[in-house]
Order: C-alpha cells, then structure tokens, then sequence
C-alpha cells in the first residue's frame, strides 16, 4: 500500500501534501500574529474619539484671527477684511500650485469667515501670521518658519516647498455666530 | 578567519582549557581583538575610530539604561522626569550631560570612520559587505538618535517628531495613512512617546548585534590601510593586541579628555536652548532644527523648493516635498552603491591624484557646506546654496566618481605594506621586490595584476 505512494522516487509522494498543508497552516498562524502587532500601532480610540470643536466668531473683527484647537491641531478662524478680500479676487486661482478660489477656501453662504488648520502642509510645522506681529510672509497670509512656505491671505500655497493649500477642516455654523469644526 | 602566520590561542592554565573546550569565548576573543588578529602595520590615526565607535555604543547603551530607570515615557510628565533626573537623581545632571553628549561624540567618531572609508575606499572589493553593513549601522544610528532625542518632550522633541514623521507624509498614496499609524495619532501624543522609548531601548541591542556582523565580514578580508596594498607577508603586519589595543586606548583616552570637558564644561553647546521649554503643540519654535549631526541631511531635504514638471505644461510629475525626501534618503542609500560606482582597482585616495582633488576640494568643502546650512534659516541666499552643494554631493558620487575611475592615472602603488613603510622589502621572507631586486619595487600599474595583491585571506 505504501510502496505506490511512497516508493517512487520522482513525481508527487504523499509527504509533499503534508509539508504544504503544515507549511500553510504556519504561514497563515503567523501572518494572523503579525496583524495584532501592526495594527496596534493605529490612532488609539480615545484619540479616534474625533471630538468636534465649536468657534465663537462674534467678537472677531475683520482682520482678526482665533487660535483654536481641534484634534489635537491648531486651528486658524480668520475674518477676512475687504481689502484681503479684494486682493485675493484680484489673482487669477487656476496659475496658483493648488488652484482655489475664495468660494472654494470660504464654502457657500460664508462671506469672510476663513477656516484653516494651522498646519503646514509641508511637515506639519505651525505657521505663523495668525497673532498680531507675526510674520505673514511675502503673501500676507501665513508664514511657514520651518522650510519657509509662503501662504496668501487664504491659507493658499504660493511660494516655498509646501505641496497643497492649508487644509480646511469640514465645518458649519450652527447659529449665525457659532462654528461647529468637524 | 586569518593569515597562516597568526598567532595562535594556547590556553595556559587548567581552567582555560576546561573553558576552550566546554566555550572557547577567549578564544573567540583572542582572535577577533586579541593577539591572534593580524593587522597592517602601517595603520595611521584615522583607523582608531572603528574601536571608538564601538566604545560609545557601550558607553550609550551603558548611560541609557542607568537613565531609563529614572524616565516615564508619558507627556504629562517625560519633562518633569528630565528635571527629576537633573535635580533629584544622584548622579542624575552627569548621566543625562553624558548620554546627550555621548550621541554627539558617537556621530563625531562614526563620521570620521565615514570619512575614513571615503578617503582610502575601504568599501571596494573585497572589503564591500563591511561597508554595506556600516551603511546599515549608521541608518539604524540616525533612527536610534532621532528617537532618543524626542524622549526629553521638549520644544524641539515634539516639533522634530513632526517634522520627521511628517517625511513619511509625502509618499504618494500610503503617505498619510502611514504616517498616522507611525506616530499612533494626528500629531506626536502619548502613543508616540511610549512606542519612541520602546524602539530607542530596542534599537542599540540591534545596532551592537549589527556591529558584530561588521567585525565578523572585517575579519574575512582583514582591515584595509593606508596603502590600499593587500597584506602579502608575514612584516606587513603586527598583532592587534598590543600594539593596536595600546594605540587605540591612547587616542580613546585623548577623545574622553575631551569628551570630558564638554560634559563639564560646555554640556549644552550642543544642544538646543529650546528644547528646555516643555512641548507646545500650539506654538511652533522660530527655528526648527535638527541635532547638529542631522544637519547635511536635513539641508538636503530644504533644498528641494520647486516641484519637478514637465517645462511648459505644468503636469507636476513630482511635488517638491517628497522630492526633498526622496534626496535626503538617496544621500545616504548612494552610499549603497558606492563599491559598484567607484571601480578604480586603486584603493587610497594618496595615490590617485584626480580622486584625490575632487574629495579634498569637492566632497569636503560640499559636506562642510550642507553642516553649515542644515542649521541656517529657511532662506536666501541659504537655500540656493543648499542647492548647489546638494547638486554637487549627487554629481559627485553618480558621475565624478565613475568618471574619475576611467579617466585616471594612478600613482605607482608601492610593491607591499612593509617596502611603503621601510623604503624596502628585504625582510625574511618577503617575496622579489626591494632591496637587492629595486625593479620589482614599483608594481606595475593595477588592472591586470594577478601578483594576489586582491586575494582574501585564509
């Protein structure tokens, strides 16, 4: 009985299925170990817990900003003034590195209300011109003092290594004053 | 794992023969760094710092372990932990100056073995897996550093684990995700303080058990020297152990005068005033810079403020950050390659005139330039210079270097160490050459040379 299947020296002996099956059998058990261990590395769920953030924006005057937290990040809630308006409108947005327009930055039925995170988006540096006599770059936004990224009055790319505009988080205002972030 | 003429290991007395037969680790010892390791005889001072490098790893591992007992890798209080440490800590002000201090003077004595290697090509054949797993070593070293400078929670701590993790942010795709699972979270928080103190513990017993693959792969081909002459004879070489162990324990002795009196008197000089303000997610420092011997590298990364296009029609084929990433790790990973790039069959750069301008006037100015700028400011005209000395490291390993090798008239090599040292080579047992045969003393020029000169040892 075991001469047939064991006895011949080429072609398949029963063994090889048995090699094969243990074989498999410990690379699944392992790749399966190896998951817990990557994975637990992940945002844990306190830090998941993603909390929204609320703004008031009734005492910001135009040309003022609110430093804000929001998921562990800072926030920048700026109200734009005319003429940073005027000026942005002024520059053709489909030249620029990452081409939005004030609508875009600003979302719809929001006038002058500018919502960015306070990231670089370059590595996460903190930009300054958020505070009053900070540097606000060659642009008249923010300033990025880690690679020297210049941002315009909208939080928009313009000069330096940073790849894309400062982020704008999902937002809405809950009453006519208050911004809900997240 | 020797020359025939080695000495050989004899234990002495009854014990040590118990022990050679039950774990001959003496012998293992005698022949690794003892009397039983044939070494070139004409070995010059830039060959004591492999030895140094493994004294301060010793040296880190040994302060850094003292200190974890007194740390908590928790941001509520990993600050307060460095100030217990300065404070209440018997002892606790010098072992911290040391530990910080040591990494300095790690790098200091690693970048000279560097410079070493560069200078004299100890990464040819046959000596090219030493050099590869010294590339090894030196990532595992920077990862180690990297880590172990965010544990103090300090301004710089958490600004520079942004930074750097930020780096992985820029690969296209992954980038972000990935970057998320490495710090545990959107920006540094506790996970990533707990997991940078796990792997900073980890990483050194990976660094010594690397180390010992580099001694193990040296010992195959035996050390390089000046010359860049393979050992022939029995004269060019002594027994490491005393005449290296003396040499290296003087000039050991000379570098921890030194060390000594940065540690006593100048602790912080090297360090970052900034980094004694506890972390400020919210506000970040005017200056963002790494440690000093992070510098070259991190101007390498700045350089890079434009994004690669294709001319005239604005497709961005490569944004400018992840340019900057990809040529700060390429400035290392060429070093990958350099045993393949290099192929010179004349090892010391003494004796290749053309090799020998360009490292001196090139590579050494380039790398002093990018130390220089890698702590500057983020602007003009630093960042057009950083351009050009990150142009020129590139230029010189993917293009002078191969160059050079094809279009150079090496020096005549000496016929063997000991006619180099001697002036001749009429020792006993010397083959022709030198002395009463002075037309053998010039070996002809190298590339089809079969006189062994590249032949491993036994």
């Amino acid at each position: 009985m075991a001469s047939t299947a064991e006895g011949t020296e080429e072609g398949v002996r029963r063994r090889d299925w048995i090699h094969i099956a243990a074989v498999s059998t410990a690379g699944v058990g392992g790749a399966s170990v190896l998951f817990p261990l990557i994975s637990q590395m992940a945002p844990t769920a306190d830090v998941l817990a993603a909390s929204t953030t609320d703004v008031d924006v009734s005492s910001l005057e135009p040309g003022q900003s609110i430093k804000a937290v929001f998921r562990e990040q800072p926030l920048f809630v700026k109200r734009l003034t005319p003429e940073e308006i005027e000026e942005v409108n002024a520059i053709d947005a489909g030249g620029l590195r990452d081409p939005q327009t004030l609508e875009d930055r600003l979302g719809v039925g929001n006038e002058d209300i500018l919502i960015n995170l306070g990231v670089c988006t370059h590595l996460g540096c903190v930009p300054l011109g958020a505070a009053e006599g900070e540097n606000k770059g060659e642009f008249d936004g923010y300033f990025c003092p880690c690679h020297g990224s210049h941002y315009d009055a909208l939080g928009r790319i313009r000069k330096g290594p940073a790849p894309t505009n400062l982020e704008v988080p999902e937002f809405s205002f809950t009453t006519e004053t208050t911004i809900r972030v997240g | 794992m020797s020359f025939a003429w080695a000495n050989q290991y004899e234990p002495k007395n009854d014990f040590t023969k118990w022990l050679d037969e039950k774990l001959p680790v003496p012998r293992l010892v005698y022949n690794a760094v003892g009397a039983g390791y044939p070494v070139p005889r004409n070995l010059n001072y830039m060959w004591n710092f492999g030895v140094l490098a493994g004294f301060f790893l010793v040296f880190q591992i040994i302060t850094g372990v003292v200190l974890a007992m007194h740390y908590a890798a928790n941001t509520e209080v990993a600050f307060g932990q460095i100030e217990h440490i300065m404070r209440n800590v018997n002892y606790g002000w010098l072992l911290k100056y040391a530990h910080a201090n040591g990494a300095s003077f790690f790098f200091v004595v690693i970048y000279m073995h560097i410079f070493r290697g560069l200078y004299y090509s100890s990464y040819k054949a046959p000596r090219e897996m030493i050099w590869l797993l010294g590339v090894v070593i030196f990532l595992l070293m920077m990862a180690t550093a990297f880590m172990g400078y965010v544990l103090p929670w300090g301004q710089m701590s958490f600004w520079g684990a942004k930074v750097i993790t930020g780096l992985f942010g820029a690969i296209p795709f992954i980038g972000e995700p990935l970057q998320i699972w490495l710090v545990g979270g959107y920006a540094p928080n506790d996970s990533t303080l707990n997991r940078f103190f796990s792997l900073h513990f980890l990483m050194p017993f990976i660094i010594a058990g690397t180390v010992i693959l580099h001694i193990w792969a040296l010992h195959i081909p035996g050390s390089s020297n000046p010359t860049g002459v393979e050992v022939k004879q029995e004269s060019d070489t002594v027994p490491f152990h005393p005449y290296y162990t003396a040499k290296d324990g003087w000039f050991l002795g000379l570098i921890l005068i030194f060390f000594s009196a940065i540690v006593f008197f100048a602790p912080n000089a090297l360090g970052h005033a900034e980094n004694w303000i506890e972390a400020n997610p919210l506000s970040t420092p005017a200056l963002i810079v790494p440690e000093w011997y992070f510098y070259p590298f991190y101007a390498i990364l700045r350089a890079f403020t434009g994004d690669l296009t294709i001319p005239f029609t604005g497709i961005v084929l490569i944004e400018a950050k992840l340019l900057g990433v990809i040529a700060m790790f390429g400035s290392i990973l060429v070093w990958f390659f350099l045993p393949w790039l290099d192929k010179s069959p004349v090892r010391s750069g003494s004796y290749r005139p053309l090799f020998k301008k360009f490292f001196w006037f090139g590579l050494v100015p380039c790398m002093a330039g990018l130390f220089y700028l890698g702590g500057a400011k983020a602007e003009e005209p630093y960042i057009v210079l950083s351009q050009i000395f990150t142009a020129y490291y590139f230029l010189h390993f993917l293009v002078i270097l191969p160059i050079i090798s094809q279009i150079e008239v090496p020096k005549p090599l000496p016929f063997s160490i000991t006619q180099a040292v001697l002036g001749s080579d009429d020792t006993p047992g010397g083959k022709s050459g030198g002395g009463d045969n002075p037309g053998e003393v010039v070996k002809p020029l190298p590339g089809g040379d079969t006189d062994g000169s590249l032949q491993p040892a036994e």
